[in-house]
């Protein structure tokens, strides 16, 4: 079996990189901007009233994403969004750590475009010295080719706004569930309050 | 690229969809919070609506429901 290996391995690397050279599908931040007028809507308004502007339409309004610039920028820009606010938006910031099922996942200006999911977990800002946390439930992470990164999540708290003594109740709770789950399902649900409250847990002493 | 039979997360092999696993840790982090924050939170999971099923053009009784953390 392992007679092959550097076959498939060879086939695999220069398949890998026959279709890397030339990519299948760019970047959204690479394409051209949508244009922002249609023409022919234009011309024809013109025609029919010519000293009557043309409405504007919603992609008019919209800024375009800056394009992937030639060179690493110096700064990572992050929007960091929850359904009821926006956390952080359009922020010039370092580096931001972000808490992925893969582990903790640091991200740097001119890190390669990624979707991260993310677990429950401390989620940093860092800002020259300055470092923020916060706890987040699940959520994603975007990172895009131009060095902006969307981050949302359904909540974050700072990490003093919890609770150690709920944390440690909780994870005693979810433990003894565990324990004495039956169906499927319950010992999914146990699951996921063991690994909230051992996140939480971490996060407080971490 | 993962084939089809990559390992499944342990909750979407229970049966659960993303956003009930999302929405149970939310809850769950919301409820281990300190006081302050922890009622702003339950006010945030409030849910107020009301269902009616139709059936031959006409509508049934509706379900309300309004209620503070769902679970």
């Amino acid at each position: 079996m392992y007679r092959f290996a550097p076959r498939l391995l060879i086939r695999g690397i220069a398949g890998g990189s026959r279709r890397s050279a030339a990519p299948a599908r760019p970047f959204s931040t690479d394409l051209p901007a949508a244009p922002t007028e249609d023409a022919t809507f234009v011309e024809a308004w013109r025609k029919v009233a010519p000293n009557v502007d043309p409405p504007k339409t919603p992609l008019a309004f919209m800024k375009p994403r800056p394009s992937t610039p030639a060179s690493i920028p110096t700064k990572l820009t992050v929007n960091f969004v929850l359904p009821y606010q926006s956390e952080i938006a359009n922020k010039e910031v370092d580096m931001v750590i972000v808490p992925a099922t893969t582990g903790q996942m640091g991200v740097l200006p001119g890190h390669v475009a990624t979707i991260a999911e993310l677990k429950p977990g401390v989620l940093s800002v860092h800002e020259g010295n300055d470092v923020t946390k916060y706890f987040v439930s699940s959520g994603f992470a975007f990172i895009h080719a131009n060095s902006v990164t969307d981050i949302i999540t359904v909540e974050a708290a700072p990490i003093d706004h919890i609770d150690p003594t709920l944390v440690q109740q909780g994870l005693a709770d979810f433990t003894q569930k565990l324990n004495s789950a039956t169906t499927d399902l319950e010992k999914a649900e146990a699951q996921i309050g063991v690994d909230v409250h051992s996140a939480l847990n971490a996060a407080l002493s971490g | 690229m993962a084939s089809s039979g990559a390992a499944v997360p342990f909750w979407r092999a229970a049966g659960m969809t993303y956003i009930s696993y999302s929405n149970i840790c939310t809850s769950l982090v919301r409820s281990c919070l300190k006081e302050p924050h922890r009622s702003n939170a339950a006010n945030r999971e409030k849910v107020h609506f009301a269902i009616s099923k139709w059936s031959n053009g006409k509508p049934e009784s509706p379900t309300i429901r309004s209620d503070s953390a769902t679970e």
